[in-house]
């Protein structure tokens, strides 16, 4: 039973070893021409704006329940005027980058994780090898690259849609001023202790699921149920980490 | 190699709504200062500050001037708070600093009321006049021991303060 | 070498000359594709040596190796083109990845691989729109589009209709007459094979036999005689031979219903 753990244990430690290399691999590569933006730009695109529409409208939907739940609590304790505080805080600490990094794996992480396996599965890789090609350099360095890049942006439009949402609700629906709601959503938010923290938490999350994400592609076995099983492995990893980092992050970097 | 003008702009459009998103939560909401400091320093001495924070806002007359730099202990055991003001502004040398919430359970912050006095303070000085924050709780005691003065008890404030 | 538990190619010896079409021949699981992979330097052997020229390979790093595969092409048995990109795309990219040509000249070059096996007006086509043979064509000239001294070929007729096999043969032998081309050619396709090569390499479960297609076909092995005179698919002699020779060096890949 203890030998059984133990080979577990130094099973995921090579593995997390050769996920370094991996990661070694990929910026070793990206500091050597050419830059390939062209390819960066397009996963750019298939990452950021393929998913913008789930993470506007779920930013929105995010908010407007904050907006409806702060209020219904903060009204037993007189506090009404702090929803905006509430609602601001509440989305850019946590929801908007962690709900981000979920959404986005479930979405685009999936989707790259098959792409690659796909491409692995065909022989492409082995195709690009043969033409001299590194494939780390031609498949998976733009696809991470947009990852982490989006991550933070997408976060953002979460935050800003879900403070529309959470207006929307407190004021609009719930009646609170306007003004209120804005002013103590200002004085309640710093940027070096929440902000910062976000735009961080989000970089994070987006190189760990970029990393995840190729990495099991590029290891997939090379059959449909081998690529399966990975697209569904990134998924699950990559969400369970996003939120242990999240625990952590926050401890470090809280005030 | 690919690429089409189409999904280039919107690429675009996306980077520079997530630019604008995130100068929005920074700047507009977290209060993130473009202009560096370089503004009017000025400090004050409070015997309390019962949650003032830095960063806080300094205003006067509902305006924000500027904010609370950093706050610490001076040698005689008072709280030294230091403020970083707009550079343009002109602080009679008898104005008084306040130390007020927002509301009953909302943040602390200072409010400034400028004195009638002709020369203006400079960097560096000190604003004399300080009153200190109120602390709930010391409230509610005084108002549950002196029953009678109940009315008066509420509007009573501590003396302003003499260096 | 192994792939897991199964030993492959133990104990094989065998070369290609240069300037000529090789053709790797042997039942399923003999090692032939791992061959292939072995002089791409896809795979790795465990021990022996992969010479190209004088140049062990087998040990070199994968990025010496790149310098290396400059010299090598490959076609693989399903393509292996990019399916993001189009037919023109595909075959532009080695050169616009390694050379420093314009893209006029770029383009030119493809067409003229294109029309070298026969295909006209498919630029712009997605490589999953392409049939069969037009696939195998594709990869072909994309194989190259370097012009490389090695021609690696992975099973160039499986799944072609009998035309289209007579046209890849054709346009095989052709590069390899006209460019003096090595070619290294792995098939189960006895008929077409047997009448490209100039040197035949045999997998057998008892050893590797080389030789050239006459030799080999008069060759007192009667075993060797049996599998290169079939003219239909081997499955039935390789299935016989299997049986034959489970106490041999090599772990075949065991099949339902032998026993």
């Amino acid at each position: 039973m203890i030998s059984r753990l133990g080979r577990w244990a130094g099973g995921v430690l090579e593995e997390l070893g050769r996920v370094a290399v991996f990661a070694g691999r990929i910026v070793t590569v990206t500091f050597r021409p050419p830059l390939r933006a062209r390819e960066f730009l397009d996963e750019l695109f298939k990452a950021g704006v393929l998913s913008l529409l789930i993470i506007c409208v779920s930013g929105l939907a995010v908010g407007m329940v904050l907006g409806l739940q702060g209020y219904n609590t903060l009204v037993r304790f007189g506090a009404a005027n702090s929803l905006g505080a509430v609602v601001g805080l509440s989305l850019i600490r946590e929801m908007g980058p962690v709900l981000t990094a979920l959404l986005v794996t479930g979405r685009a992480g999936s989707a790259i994780t098959a792409e690659i396996g796909a491409m692995k599965a065909t022989e492409q890789l082995d195709g690009l090898r043969m033409m001299a090609v590194d494939p780390i350099d031609y498949v998976i360095r733009p696809k991470a690259w947009a990852m982490l890049v989006a991550m933070p942006l997408l976060s953002a439009m979460f935050i800003v849609t879900g403070i529309v949402g959470g207006y929307f609700v407190g004021v609009g629906l719930m009646g609170i001023d306007g003004g209120t709601f804005v002013s103590s959503l200002q004085n309640a938010v710093d940027f070096h202790d929440d902000v910062a923290g976000s735009i961080l938490k989000s970089v994070i999350f987006g190189t760990l699921v970029g990393l995840i994400s190729t990495y099991r592609g590029y290891t997939a076995t090379p059959t449909s149920a081998g690529v399966s099983a990975a697209t569904t492995s990134t998924v699950v990893l990559a969400s369970v980490l996003v939120l242990i980092f999240d625990y952590f992050i926050t401890a470090l970097w809280g005030v | 190699m690919e690429g089409s003008p189409t999904r280039d702009f919107f690429l675009g459009l996306f980077v520079l709504a997530g630019l604008m998103a995130l100068a929005y939560m920074s700047f507009s909401i977290g209060g993130l200062q473009y202009k560096g400091t370089g503004g009017l320093a000025v400090f004050a001495t409070f015997d309390q500050i019962a949650g003032l924070k830095p960063k806080a806002p300094v205003e006067i007359a509902g305006v924000k001037v500027g904010l609370v730099k950093s706050i610490r202990l001076d040698d005689t055991y008072r709280a030294r708070v230091d403020l970083d003001l707009d550079k343009e502004l002109k602080l009679p040398v008898d104005s008084s600093a306040a130390i007020v919430t927002a509301g009953i359970l909302g943040d602390r912050y200072i409010q400034l009321t400028p004195g009638a006095e002709e020369t203006y303070l400079k960097a560096g000085e000190q604003i004399s006049y300080t009153e200190s924050a109120l602390v709930m709780e010391r409230l509610i005691g005084k108002f549950l021991v002196n029953v009678q003065d109940k009315s008066q008890s509420k509007t009573e404030q501590p003396k302003a303060d003499n260096p | 070498m192994s792939y897991g538990h199964r030993p492959v190619l133990r104990g094989a010896t065998c070369s290609f000359p240069r300037g000529a079409i090789s053709v790797v021949l042997g039942g399923s699981g003999s090692g032939k594709s791992t061959i292939l992979k072995l002089i791409g330097g896809l795979l790795r052997a465990r021990s022996g040596r992969v010479m190209l020229g004088r140049q062990d390979i087998s040990r070199l790093s994968e990025s010496q190796l790149y310098e290396v595969r400059r010299q090598l092409g490959m076609m693989f048995q399903n393509g292996a083109l990019l399916d993001s990109l189009s037919v023109l795309e595909n075959l532009a990219f080695p050169l616009h990845e390694h050379s420093r040509l314009s893209r006029n000249e770029i383009v030119a070059r493809v067409h003229e691989r294109l029309s070298s096996v026969g295909l006209e007006d498919v630029d712009e086509l997605m490589p999953r729109e392409l049939s069969g043979g037009m696939v195998k064509r594709v990869a072909l000239a994309r194989a190259l589009m370097q012009d490389p001294e090695v021609l690696l070929v992975d099973e160039p007729f499986s799944g072609l209709d009998p035309l289209s096999t007579k046209l890849i043969e054709a346009l095989l032998v052709r590069i390899n007459r006209t460019l003096g081309m090595t070619m290294i050619v792995v098939s189960h396709h006895i008929p077409s094979t047997m009448r490209m090569a100039g040197h035949v390499v045999l997998l057998l479960p008892g050893g590797v036999v080389e030789g050239n297609p006459a030799t080999l076909r008069n060759s007192e092995d009667a075993s060797v005689r049996r599998f290169l005179t079939e003219d239909t698919d081997a499955s039935e002699q390789i299935l016989a031979h299997t049986h034959e020779f489970e106490a041999g060096e090599y772990n075949p890949v065991r099949r339902r219903g032998a026993s």
